[in-house]
């Protein structure tokens, strides 16, 4: 009968399969993006142990099912039954234990891997990040709180984030760095990485968020330390909000309170009407109704969006608590600069000049 | 003339017509009730009303309650069985009937029907992934179409694990029918106004947050987020009803000596599925229930600015949306091992373990579920007791796939076309397998989570666990429904061009998640370096489309062919192959005993069922 030809058939073609899977398929189809982070390098080990045991197990179901499917395959005009086996307790058992044990040396190493990624470092700088929709904000609390729409990161420095969501849930994902965590309104969460590699990336939202969930992306910069002191100290040198216009203060309130997701200043359709050459022209609205586009009709559009919605554009989209963040952030500058701004009356004038 | 007639008056268009009138008195009680106070206009409250009444409309002009109301009123009322006078045989599928195989025929060409529909969206919104940039949908129609395609697709397979355990599980133990017919027919009916809710969602401003409808996106999310929610919640009632009835009739109905140990392997699959049914279904109930509160009627259980907390409802949610997927796949793992046997003519390999690995699988399912929430903020210290359990989820899945293939060695394996999808189905589950431990992993997880892995993995899972196991189902079972065979050439040519198809589809899908390539997003950036992988991903999910329709056609087609198929052309065992076409009203006019083992292929002079000498009344 031969029957231990068949295994030894089969275990060559196993070790053979796995490899071929492992350095030939995997291998070169399947790549992370660059690893830039400190946690990515293990994280990046356990990618590849669990590239072995994807190989290792595709290979040994399929080519036992292909090798009986073709060795035992039933020849034309046999109607004879196969051979009477029921079963095998020895072997249940086995292949009940040995996954057993595989997954429980997964999960551990996955348990103690988990609590180095999460555990605080002494040594780690905070960085505030707000998601709302659609625009991610970076405030730096140990730079003079300053606040920008891009991240810019120090090399080599551990990092924790705390986020909170101004409104629905967000994720912060930036794939080279290997790490997740999503945003919650009314809740911080925290997320720790340190970049390795200087460069460019993007910060992507990973949970679904809305209409325009898609291009909810933040620019990324990994600096050297002089490049991010340097940078910093730029930042904190910015003039006060005393010292500039009002047009300047407004394209600083355009992105830091996110009106460039949906408002575009080039005329650009976002999710909500573009900026450009709006100032002082007609607006069609869904009621049938026209309004110009004048001082009180903008202050009115940021204190309660629904009440009017220009065609095209749908309600309850616009967050409706800008009035109270507003007055949150003049009162936070009147008690350190020492005036008192309107914020919307800066975004009027800021309008007012985007032909 | 006469066949438009019956279409005319069958209860789905009844029953669509009476969902609309009371859809509409709904939204006209709320809306005057709302003016007449000086209440602000809100057509919210109005469609959640309507919404409900509908349903009960469509049921009451359908004629689904028609006995239960009688009974109220003191009257009763007998089973009718059989044709309908002086009707077509086959206006009995067009109408309320209390027979388990109708019933279950007509679960099997609606779940079809509704898999169309959700593969049609699935299909224009590839499309317009194929490229990087906008170019067929705008972001608001593509959210609408994803948000749609998942909860279509579920409602699809709910349906289809239905078809499949109305159909067979009475025939394979012997019962006359299902324990509760009314409650039967009253489970597939309500379906259809579930599906009717969902696709109208569609039309009313549609919705972008996904099937999973978390908060607080689904309380700002357009109209069509409330009728989604609702249909979810009805799918969600067919579920519950329909496991009660299958859970009693195995327990009670099954024929003499067919103990537990000696029942056809699917049943095992579809009491395991009727558990987590049973068990499960109601969280789910209750977090759609408070998700559509909160929004219509301003009570706050899940928006933190009120004080509600949004992790509550993804707990609520993935409670019963984890175990659900087992009930997805724990039916179709059940066909791949009743066919095997069959096909390898050798005995099921370790009958005894496959059983209790679906209960183990309903088990360990429900310890599992917060594997969804790995990213989502909730508490560290419940992150890796989750992960340790949904690595266990491995051993018993592993036994399922170590004893097919020691089923199938050494045996006389023949293929055709069931066979082929019982053995397409193994290789895409083991894609769907070997892809999750990664995901189980916390590291690994937090680089996969919501990506296109995520996408690749389970897709893989519910065509390996479902979709193909349910096509061979439907080739394999074909003769004893129809009492013709399907045309093997078109059934080859199905299963290779959909193997092929799916495999390119879900093998790309897991390459540019890992890449970067996020779920749910309408546009993604070329610098992601996924372009090439999106337009094979695009035509692989065209050309399974294409596969399906030939094997609908291939279906229609040969249930109206001349010539009659043999009574047991596979050969099996199974008590349901040998009685001849067509299977009797109350189906075995002779009851059967069991005397034997299931899969005793090659064991000689055996037998699985006697049938006994003089012929007992029908059990009405």
């Amino acid at each position: 009968m031969g029957k231990a030809k068949h295994y030894i058939a089969v275990t060559v073609l196993i070790i053979a399969a796995t490899l071929v899977l492992r350095f030939f398929v995997l291998g070169p189809l399947y790549r992370l993006p660059m690893a830039a982070s400190k946690e990515a390098g293990p994280i990046d080990v356990m990618f590849d142990a669990h590239f072995w045991l994807i190989s290792f197990l595709f290979a040994l179901i399929m080519v036992f099912m292909l090798y009986a499917a073709v060795v035992f395959r039933r020849k034309p005009g046999d109607d004879e039954m196969g051979p009477y086996v029921h079963g095998n307790t020895g072997l249940e058992i086995a292949w009940t234990i040995l996954p057993t044990v595989i997954v429980i040396g997964f999960g551990v190493w996955g348990a103690v891997m988990l609590n180095e990624l999460t555990t605080p470092n002494p040594q780690e700088m905070t960085i505030r990040v707000w998601g709302q929709q659609w625009a991610w904000l970076f405030e730096y609390p140990e730079q003079g709180n300053v606040t920008t729409p891009d991240l810019v990161l120090p090399l080599n420095q551990p990092i924790v984030l705390e986020m909170e969501s101004r409104d629905v849930l967000h994720s912060f994902w930036i794939p080279e760095f290997r790490v997740k965590q999503d945003l919650l309104p009314g809740r911080k969460t925290y997320l720790r990485f340190t970049p390795t590699e200087p460069g460019d990336y993007e910060v992507r939202c990973a949970e679904i968020c809305g209409l325009q969930h898609a291009v909810m992306i933040a620019q990324v910069h990994v600096l050297d330390e002089a490049g991010f002191a340097a940078w910093a100290d730029e930042r904190m040198a910015a003039p006060a909000y005393a010292d500039m216009t009002p047009v300047e203060r407004g394209q600083v309130w355009y992105t830091e309170f996110g009106c460039n997701a949906c408002h575009s200043v080039d005329g650009t359709a976002l999710a909500g009407p573009t900026w450009q050459a709006m100032y002082n022209h007609e607006a069609q609205l869904t009621d049938g109704s026209t309004a110009t586009v004048d001082d009180a009709y903008i202050r009115e559009s940021i204190v309660n969006p629904n009440l009017k919605i220009v065609t095209g554009f749908a309600a309850n989209v616009m967050p409706q608590d800008f009035e109270t963040r507003m007055a949150e952030k003049e009162t936070a500058v009147l008690a350190s600069e020492g005036v008192q701004l309107d914020i919307i009356a800066d975004i009027i004038a800021y309008i007012q000049t985007i032909e | 003339m006469r066949t438009l007639g019956i279409i005319i008056n069958s209860a789905y268009v009844r029953g669509l017509i009476g969902q609309a009138i009371f859809t509409f008195a709904g939204i006209g009680l709320v809306g005057g009730i709302r003016s007449a106070m000086g209440l602000e206009t809100n057509v919210e409250p109005g469609v959640v009303l309507g919404a409900i009444l509908g349903v009960i409309g469509f049921l009451l002009f359908a004629g689904v309650l028609t006995d239960w109301l009688k009974w109220i009123a003191g009257k009763k009322t007998p089973l009718r069985h059989g044709v309908p006078e002086g009707k077509p045989g086959w206006s009995r599928y067009l109408n309320v009937d209390v027979n388990h195989k109708v019933i279950g025929i007509q679960y099997g060409y609606t779940s079809i029907l509704v898999l169309l529909v959700g593969g049609i969206f699935a299909l224009v919104f590839r499309l317009e992934l194929a490229q990087p940039g906008i170019q067929l949908l705008d972001a608001k129609t593509y959210n609408t179409l994803f948000s749609a395609h998942g909860i279509v697709m579920i409602a699809s397979i709910l349906l289809g694990v239905g078809a499949m355990t109305n159909y067979l599980v009475p025939l394979m133990i012997g019962a006359s029918d299902m324990a509760f017919p009314r409650l039967n027919a009253f489970s597939y009916w309500v379906g259809i106004p579930a599906v009717v809710l969902i696709l109208s969602g569609m039309v009313v401003g549609g919705w972008d947050t996904g099937w999973v409808g978390y908060p607080p996106l689904s309380l700002r999310a357009p109209l069509g987020v409330v009728l989604f929610l609702m249909g979810f919640y009805l799918n969600g009632l067919s579920s519950i009803a329909s496991s009660i009835n299958l859970l009693v009739t195995v327990s009670f109905m099954r024929a003499k000596g067919m103990t537990p140990f000696r029942m056809p392997i699917f049943v095992w699959a579809a009491v395991a599925t009727s558990l987590i049914q049973f068990t499960a279904t109601q969280t789910v109930g209750v977090a759609l229930t408070l998700n559509v509160m909160e929004r219509v009627a301003g009570l706050t259980f899940f928006n933190p600015t009120n004080g509600g907390d949004p992790v509550l409802y993804q707990h609520l949610f993935w409670f019963y949306s984890h175990p659900v997927v087992y009930v997805f796949v724990l039916p179709g793992l059940g066909i791949i091992s009743e066919l095997l046997p069959v096909f390898s003519r050798k005995p099921l390999f370790g009958y005894k373990w496959i059983a209790l690995s679906s209960l183990g699988i309903a088990f360990v399912g429900f310890l599992v579920w917060a594997h969804h929430m790995f990213t989502s903020g909730m508490n560290d210290a419940l992150r890796i007791p989750f992960m340790m359990a949904t690595m266990f989820v491995a051993i018993p899945t592993g036994v399922k796939f170590f004893s097919w293939v020691a089923t199938m060695w050494e045996g006389k394996l023949s293929f055709e076309t069931p066979m082929l999808f019982v053995l397409g189905a193994i290789s895409v589950f083991l894609i769907g397998g070997v892809t999750g431990p990664i995901l189980g992993t916390i590291p690994t997880d937090l680089h996969l989570h919501d990506s296109y892995w995520v996408v690749g993995h389970f897709h893989a899972t519910m065509f390996g666990g479902f979709i193909f196991p349910f096509f061979a189902a439907i080739y394999y079972w074909f003769p004893k429904i129809t009492g013709r065979m399907y045309k093997e050439s078109l059934g080859k040519l199905h299963f290779w061009l959909m193997v092929p198809g799916f495999w390119i589809m879900s093998l790309g899908q897991m390459q540019i998640g890992l890449l970067g390539m996020r779920r749910r997003i309408v546009d993604y950036e070329a610098v992601l370096g996924v372009q090439g992988t999106q337009v094979l991903i695009t035509i692989a999910a065209l050309v399974i489309g294409w596969s399906v329709l030939i094997m609908v056609y291939n279906l229609v087609s040969s249930a109206r062919s001349k010539e009659m198929a043999v009574t047991n052309p596979w050969g099996s065992r199974s008590p349901e192959w040998q009685i001849p076409y067509p299977v009797p009203e109350f189906n075995y006019d002779v009851p059967f005993e069991v005397v034997g083992d299931p899969y005793d292929y090659g064991l000689d002079g055996s037998e699985y069922v006697h049938t006994q000498a003089a012929p007992v009344p029908s059990g009405d």
